[in-house]
């Protein structure tokens, strides 16, 4: 029997963990002398206060959805994937490929053929440590980290000796032509005659994010190799006994990782930036993780998770425009949240299922 | 390339690999003892930080060390709590502590200083100077060996021997002391350490604790010794290096040694030379930033030398009831 109902485990355990962790970040705002109701009510404002703040957040938000899926995905078949950052840049590095080496005459056709570009390049970076982990045992968490770096290696040298345009100074790529530009949600909503996230960043891709939630559900829970990614997630013996290859579902379930995370490209690359720059992913691979954790593995979790953190991240950004707090307060966020409902999971559902439990026996007699 | 240039590149080295050596043989300690550590560089940060903000305001760079250490120790202490009090997961414990230092010590220092997250630079006995062994400068003109000593041996802040010094000593306590015996068993099998009635938790978190002492050196030492002050992200991946150089050295102390120097000199050669010609290639300095990563990848992947990890790595003990 279980100690807890399901509900409990879905949404309180998540929940107090993130209230918790909301309590430190205020008390973190607290020593550094600031008010923290000042510092909520300055985030919500800029962030969810006007179409513009919205723009923004909806943007963040595609980011993160397409690494916490990432994460996700690995993680039913009990893979801890960290490199989605690495994964992301090489995405971007797809996208630009794609979008400069031809003339696409219309982002309707581009978009198709950056999207393979990003997932392609993105599953390649997540081919090798996928492949090593299944047949040659290393640790997956170590190969995706050092990955990482090595993406970052790679895209340096590739944007200043092969992709930077001659006499410019600066590790970008050129910008990419006209047909490749994504329709943004404020020319969807120009087009049916509403004024809505004047100069934001948010586009198309946010739609193609939210059909990658509901793929990723139709996958994980309606598909037969869904199915043997979460058997071989809860057991690997047992995955084995029931005919399913180990190397085969590891090495698929991180290609669909790697793919989802590289496909974040089509957002910010071609999407806002429309050049691929150094610095692209912005650390928005490694949010996939906290959101992963906090929407407990489910899309419609991993959703709302991210459109948390989408907030957090906008309005972290207007916290350091307004008042004196530096937008690093969301890193520290963002730690707090992958430690309380990542690392101290137990802390917070040991007394959850002692207090259900008390619960139940006062039912029974 | 010139004998005295060799000298300057690998007197460079020795000065690189010292935060690589301390965090990797405080991943040593962690790992052996079965607690995975992906937070060194979150530690070594936290260390470098609070070493210098109390160096800075206290002039002292010893008062520093401490700081740093207890900064470095009380991250130790939160992937305590996490990864063997309430057995959760080591690996997310560890990125959350990366991402802790990583705000902390730019929100504070920001808040603190108001130099955008650096340290104000520190000076005179703020910092770690350098100590001349004797006999360096009379040694100096005697050929080969005299620049060897005077240059290379000589010449380093104290914090630069304690690590060299931490390799011997951390041989001798994991392999010829009961402490170290029964800290690599609870690495290996926690079960039959338990069953002997010694305390795995309290042996965790006793290698824990060493291991943030060791990371509190090597942030201190990147701080106030090799650099005045602390900079935004200062630390950039050496904790990672040190994680990589411990799987290089398969979880041993004298091959860390080897292990740090390896990827301390490849990072010099890559200060020194952005673009290393070899006459019939190029190397850019992005391929010799990344090699210790690709090094370690193929070492992972066992076609050199296979390295395995101590056997309960990773896993928290959950006592038999």
């Amino acid at each position: 029997m279980d100690k807890m109902p399901k509900w409990a485990d879905v949404v309180l355990t998540p929940v107090i963990s993130l209230v918790l962790a909301m309590a430190i970040s205020a008390l973190v705002i607290l020593a550094i002398g600031e008010s923290p109701t000042l510092a909520l009510k300055t985030m919500v404002d800029g962030a969810l206060g006007s179409s513009y703040g919205w723009g923004f957040t909806l943007y963040y938000t595609t980011n993160f959805i397409f690494t916490g899926l990432a994460v996700a995905v690995a993680y039913h078949a009990s893979l801890f994937n960290i490199g989605g950052e690495g994964q992301a840049m090489m995405g971007g590095l797809g996208v630009a490929l794609v979008c400069l080496m031809i003339d696409w005459p219309h982002w309707g056709i581009a978009l198709p053929a950056a999207m393979v570009g990003a997932a392609l390049f993105g599953a390649a970076w997540a081919l090798i440590p996928a492949w090593l982990q299944a047949r040659r045992g290393s640790h997956i968490v170590i190969t995706t980290i050092m990955f990482n770096f090595i993406a970052a290696a790679l895209l340096n040298y590739v944007l200043v000796n092969i992709l930077r345009p001659v006499g410019s100074m600066d590790p970008a790529s050129a910008r990419f032509p006209e047909g490749t530009h994504l329709p943004a949600l404020t020319d969807m909503a120009a087009a049916l005659g509403i004024e809505w996230g004047k100069h934001t960043p948010v586009n198309i891709t946010f739609f193609i994010a939210l059909s990658a939630c509901l793929l990723v559900w139709l996958l994980i829970w309606r598909s037969r190799l869904g199915y043997e990614i979460r058997a071989l997630g809860r057991s690997e013996p047992g995955a084995l006994y029931a005919g399913i290859s180990p190397v085969r579902i590891t090495v698929l379930a991180m290609l669909i990782s790697g793919g989802l995370a590289g496909l974040m490209a089509i957002n910010n690359v071609m999407g806002e930036s429309e050049r691929l720059v150094l610095n692209a992913v912005e650390g928005a691979g490694f949010i996939g993780i906290a959101v992963a954790l906090m929407g407990r593995n489910h899309p419609l979790g991993v959703l709302l998770a991210a459109l948390l953190f989408g907030f957090l991240y906008q309005g972290g950004g207007e916290l350091a425009l307004w008042t004196s707090i530096p937008r690093e307060l969301i890193i520290v966020i963002q730690a707090l949240v992958i430690l309380f409902t990542g690392a101290l999971d137990n802390m917070v559902r040991m007394p959850l299922e002692r207090i259900f439990l008390s619960l139940r026996k006062r039912r029974v007699i | 390339m010139d004998f005295a240039t060799v000298i300057q590149i690998l007197d460079s080295a020795v000065r690189l690999m010292t935060p690589l050596l301390l965090a990797c043989l405080a991943g040593l300690y962690s790992e052996r003892s079965g607690v995975f550590d992906i937070g060194l560089e979150g530690k070594m940060l936290m260390a470098a930080f609070t070493a210098a903000s109390v160096a800075y305001v206290t002039g002292s760079a010893w008062l520093g060390l401490l700081a740093g250490i207890a900064g470095s120790m009380a991250l130790s202490l939160i992937h305590g709590l996490a990864s063997i009090t309430f057995c959760g997961n080591q690996l997310i414990s560890g990125v959350a502590i990366n991402f802790l230092a990583s705000g902390l010590t730019v929100l504070l220092g920001i808040k603190i200083f108001g130099l955008g997250g650096r340290t104000p630079a520190l000076s005179g006995g703020g910092r770690f100077g350098e100590i001349t062994l004797p006999f360096a400068d009379a040694l100096r003109d005697v050929p080969v060996l005299g620049p060897i000593y005077s240059e290379l041996i000589s010449g380093h802040s104290i914090l630069v021997y304690v690590a060299f010094l931490a390799v011997p000593l951390t041989w001798w306590v994991l392999f010829r002391t009961r402490f170290g015996l029964r800290l690599r068993a609870v690495g290996e099998n926690p079960a039959s350490v338990d069953t002997a009635g010694v305390s795995v938790t309290r042996l965790r978190f006793a290698a824990i604790a060493i291991a943030g002492i060791l990371c509190g050196l090597a942030g201190a030492y990147l701080a106030t010794g090799l650099s005045a002050g602390f900079v935004k992200e200062m630390t950039a991946g050496r904790g990672f290096i040190a994680l990589a150089a411990l799987i290089f050295a398969k979880w041993r102390p004298w091959n860390a040694l080897f292990a740090t120097f390896l990827f301390g000199l490849l990072e010099a050669i890559a200060n020194r030379y952005p673009n290393l010609d070899l006459g019939i290639v190029t190397v850019p300095s992005m391929f010799m930033n990344a090699l210790p990563y690709i090094l370690t990848v193929i070492i992972l992947a066992g076609f050199v030398g296979r390295a395995i990890p101590p056997r309960a790595g990773g896993e928290p003990y959950v006592k038999e009831r």
